[in-house]
């Protein structure tokens, strides 16, 4: 087993000035919202320009980290105080921290270079790319931060810029309510996070994540500082934290909703980076899982049990975007199930995750590129026939699907057969499991495939599909690319795995690429069957334009396997009833209690001002009563 | 002696007192004040003999004075009072009220 | 021996007279009735070595006071506020209650106090008798209240000027004015006397027409309300009827007055 190594403090190169990558897409927002409308002509290609140069950093620093020695590669950067007495600003550049980066800095700029085109119609596209650019600002100081007080801000940054560009077209309703539904699921984690960072706090008197190693974890074990128990609820408190914004179970509602927001956010946000960052916590939080085994068994229960329903409610979509949604919340599932693996996991997951935002933010870019052919039609069943009018687009959406099913030889292939096979090692059920949502991802990604390029035409009568602009197409190319070749790079050899190793630990005996397996072989198998079953239902027979009612699985799926009426039925409704009751207090008890009052007081004075007459003789009565009482009382007195 | 006096003075000062709730014009109820006016005086007369001193006298005469006054001024209240309600009646002037 | 006879027939004039004053249903009555009243405390006053005092009560109460009350009287005129019947609930009950519970708690005040044999005045005024002594006290010791009282009256007579003044609206009606509303009204000549043609000239009788018919316009309505209010009806249909009509008008002519200035008040709310 080799752990993490210590973290260096870095001065100078690159990587010294390594918060340019956050400062300039900063910059870049603040520009343009800032600017107004007076940006508005090349509001977009700054945008661009400033994600490129966070790009730019990222590899420089990327290539400058391959240029130190292993037990160097851990470079920390101490920027300024930032809580004083708590936590110092600082950023973490190893080899975790700048794969994401690279990630984020390199899907968000091909993805920023595709708003342009997908964007260019509409009239706000200066806000739009304010919002990409403060997202990617707030990814990077999320994954680049060395303690969790900023990982926080950061993961709070991402949560207010997918609420502002799934609300971007605020003037739909539906949207409106998305944002506001990603928001607030968002919350629940963002609370679960925050407390694990109390605790840990408290526990260990230090938020950086050099400060909290495996060793000092085992260490406070050992010497009675911190309970297995208290190891355990930090596990689940960050897990809680990872499920919000990850999208998995049971915080899982509010990701098939974000797609209200511009396709390009669905790709860059909801697909690629942000989604993810459960999983870097998780990964990045291995110190604490590793030593909670119950919280490392619950992180896989919650990554199969997501990657299952992920996939089943993929199935059922018609919504090409929803059908893609599903899918990334399944992948996660998988990246989940591998981050609860320990360190073979982590390698594993993380490749998978760096490769999903390849395919993943391809497809989605694909299907924007479908949509925007198609009027922003979404129904999959008003498609069908579109290959031979968008080439380029069926093509590089078609490798992101075969490498999405694990195609032999392809980036999903690799990734994604690494998880099951450690998964198959460590746990039979979930390693099965597993096996069987990779079968389902191969029968509704084909579904998706007949239903969207092959078939009958059954287009909308004003629909004329044509192939996207170039500024559109190339970003696709480029990460179809990625998409067949990156898996086999970082799997192969253990590249990625030792790359990483520095930062999360690596097994002794590194795993070596099984070509022929049982899990392998089964997963291949049951693809292959989903693919034949997708054929025979989508592919070879005719697909009816409005969806058929449907057996009780599929209104199941539709229904998003009623995570909404769960929710609604155990948190709005009683929420609802509280505020009820809340309300009916309020306006019976407290104010019946106030108005009463005054009421009372009204009413008593309306009485006792009757007593005011008019007539002087009811007032001489009163005036001869009191003085008969005065002359009572003097002679008692006197005689006393 | 004195006994008797104080006690026909408490009488007379009742009846005027009870007077001046039960009647309703003014005029008369000025007079039930008068008489209550007067019992006053009795009583002070009557102190000034039991005492051996004249400051007794002296206040009931003061009291004079001053209910002279008071009279003055209360006829021209309800003759005016009268010029304008066309009444005397102390019942009739209750529009000071709730 | 002399003092209890004369106390005790005088208390019971006065209490009488002073039940009188209360309960008797005209204001007139009342009026002397509290004359009487104040005439026994004066003697009573006299009794008890304050001639001065006595004086003074028969001079300016039942003197000044009791005429300008009997003047004001005669001013306002009879009222239906003379009438006895109590329209405030209750005011009557409890009025009794007070005034009999005030009664008592005095009397049994009075009557409980042990009182050493009275002192009299006789020895305070040895010089030159009550006047004299009451002089002293007043220019000497009392001096400045004597004084404010001077104020006081001053102020009260000036008082009574400006409440009693009306302000005249119109200029007064020339002698010309006068002859001019008389002949542009309904009777340019004077109305016919009482008792013209009558067989007696009395006030009461109304006067003939020239054809033996009685003349409504010599009735006097005073008279006639009087008659009315006390009972007497003319025994002839014919006065009766006229007498009646005389007062109809007379009630008519207050019930309009009474209707406008109700609704002069309800204006003002």
């Amino acid at each position: 087993m080799q752990s993490p190594v210590e973290i260096v403090q870095h001065s100078g190169g690159v990587i010294g000035v390594s918060w340019l990558m956050i400062a300039l897409p900063l910059l870049g927002a603040a520009i343009l919202l800032l600017g107004g409308r007076r940006t508005d002509r090349w509001g977009h290609f700054l945008g661009v320009a400033m994600s490129l140069a966070a790009f730019v950093v990222a590899v420089v620093s990327f290539v400058e980290i391959l240029g130190l020695p292993e037990s160097e590669r851990r470079r920390g950067i101490e920027l300024y105080q930032f809580i004083p007495g708590i936590a110092d600003m600082g950023l973490l550049i190893d080899p975790l921290s700048i794969s994401f980066a690279l990630l984020i800095t390199g899907v968000g700029s091909l993805i920023h270079i595709y708003s342009v085109g997908y964007m260019s119609h509409d009239p706000d596209r200066r806000r739009f790319f304010a919002y990409l650019n403060l997202f990617v600002a707030a990814m990077l100081l999320l994954v680049l931060a060395d303690n969790y007080v900023a990982l926080f801000v950061g993961w709070e940054g991402v949560g207010l810029a997918s609420y502002l560009l799934i609300g971007f077209w605020q003037f739909k309703p539906t949207a409106a309510a998305a944002a506001k539904k990603a928001f607030i699921v968002n919350r629940v984690g963002d609370f679960g996070l925050l407390i694990a960072i109390f605790t840990v706090w408290t526990t260990f008197g230090s938020v950086a994540f050099g400060d909290l190693s495996g060793a000092t974890v085992s260490e406070a074990i050992g010497s009675g500082g911190a309970s297995q128990g208290t190891i355990t609820a930090i596990g689940l408190l960050l897990l809680l934290g990872a499920c919000g914004k990850s999208a998995q179970l049971p915080l899982q509602s509010w990701l098939l909703d974000a797609m209200e927001g511009p396709t390009p956010v669905s790709a860059l946000i909801h697909a690629a980076t942000m989604v993810t960052a459960g999983v870097y916590l998780v990964v990045r939080s291995g110190a604490f899982f590793e030593a909670a085994p119950t919280a490392q068994l619950v992180v896989t229960i919650v990554g199969v049990a997501t990657l299952l329903a992920g996939a089943i409610i993929g199935c059922a979509k018609d919504d090409i975007k929803k059908g893609l949604a599903g899918s990334t919340m399944s992948q996660i599932g998988y990246m989940m199930l591998g981050a609860g693996l320990g360190p073979v996991g982590y390698a594993f997951a993380i490749a998978h995750l760096i490769t999903h935002g390849f395919f993943k933010a391809n497809m989605f870019l694909g299907a924007g590129s479908v949509m925007h052919a198609m009027n922003d039609e979404v129904d999959m069943r008003r498609y069908g026939g579109l290959f031979s009018v968008m080439k380029v687009t069926a093509v590089t959406f078609i490798i992101g699907y075969l490498a999405i099913i694990g195609f032999p030889l392809l980036s999903g292939y690799f990734t994604k057969d690494g998880i099951i096979e450690t998964a198959m090692e460590h746990n039979q059920i979930l390693g099965w499991l597993a096996v069987v949502g990779a079968g389902i991802t191969g029968f509704y990604m084909s579904r998706m495939i007949f239903m969207t390029f092959f078939g009958k035409k059954r287009w909308a009568d004003d629909a004329h599909p044509h192939e996207s602009p170039s500024v559109m197409t190339v970003p696709l190319v480029i990460l179809s690319i990625g998409s067949i070749f990156l898996g086999a790079f970082l799997i192969l050899d253990n590249r990625f795995m030792k790359f990483l190793a520095p930062a999360v630990g690596a097994p002794e005996e590194l795993p070596a690429f099984h070509f022929v397996s049982t899990a392998g072989l089964a997963t291949l198998a049951l693809v292959a069957v989903g693919a034949a079953f997708a054929w025979f239902r989508y592919g070879a027979a005719e697909v009816p334009r409005v969806a058929p009612r449907g057996s009780f699985l599929t209104t199941f799926a539709r229904r998003d396997l009623y995570g909404d009426a769960l929710n609604e039925t155990l948190f709005m409704r009683p929420g609802q009833w509280l505020a009820r009751i809340a309300v009916f207090v309020d306006n019976r008890g407290i104010d019946g209690l106030v108005n009463g009052l005054a009421a009372t007081i009204g009413g008593t004075s309306g009485r006792l001002r009757r007593v005011q007459t008019g007539y002087v003789r009811s007032y001489a009565l009163s005036i001869l009563f009191g003085a008969a009482v005065v002359v009572g009382a003097l002679l008692y007195v006197g005689n006393m | 002696m004195t006994t008797h006096y104080l006690v026909l003075s408490a009488l007379l000062f009742a009846i005027g007192g009870a007077g001046v709730l039960v009647r309703r014009n003014a005029i008369v109820v000025f007079m039930c004040v008068e008489l209550m006016l007067n019992a006053c005086n009795l009583a002070f007369v009557t102190f000034a003999r039991q005492h051996g001193n004249l400051d007794g006298q002296l206040i009931a005469f003061f009291v004079m004075v001053v209910a002279a006054a008071e009279v003055v001024i209360g006829l021209a209240i309800i003759v005016m009072i009268f010029r304008t309600r066309r009444s005397a009646s102390v019942d009739d002037a209750n529009l000071l009220k709730y | 021996m002399g003092e209890t006879i004369t106390f005790w027939v005088l208390a019971v004039v006065s209490v009488s007279a002073a039940l009188g004053l209360v309960f008797s249903r005209k204001a007139v009555y009342s009026a002397l009735m509290l004359g009487v009243v104040m005439l026994s405390l004066a003697v009573l006053y006299a009794v008890q070595d304050a001639p001065f005092l006595a004086a003074v009560q028969i001079i300016v109460y039942t003197g000044a006071v009791m005429m300008l009350f009997l003047f004001v009287l005669m001013l306002v005129g009879v009222d239906s506020a003379d009438s006895l019947v109590e329209t405030i609930k209750g005011q009557r009950f409890w009025a009794t209650i007070a005034g009999l519970g005030f009664a008592a708690l005095l009397a049994l005040g009075a009557g409980n106090m042990v009182f050493a044999p009275a002192k009299g005045v006789g020895a305070v005024q040895e010089a030159g008798g009550n006047v004299p002594a009451l002089a002293q006290l007043i220019f000497t010791r009392h001096v400045f209240a004597f004084e404010i009282t001077s104020a006081l009256l001053i102020t009260a007579a000036l008082g009574a000027m400006v409440l009693a003044h009306r302000e005249r609206v119109r200029p007064k009606a020339t002698q010309r004015d006068l002859a001019r509303a008389r002949f542009t009204g309904p009777q340019p000549s004077p109305l016919p006397g009482p008792g013209t043609y009558a067989l007696h000239n009395a006030i009461d009788m109304p006067a003939l027409l020239p054809d033996g018919s009685v003349s409504p316009q010599s009735i006097n309505r005073v008279l006639a309300r009087h008659e009315q209010e006390d009972g007497v009806r003319p025994t002839d249909p014919v006065k009766a009827a006229l007498v009646k009509q005389v007062i109809d008008k007379d009630v008519a002519i207050e019930e309009d007055v009474a209707a406008t200035e109700a609704a002069h008040q309800e204006d003002a709310k």
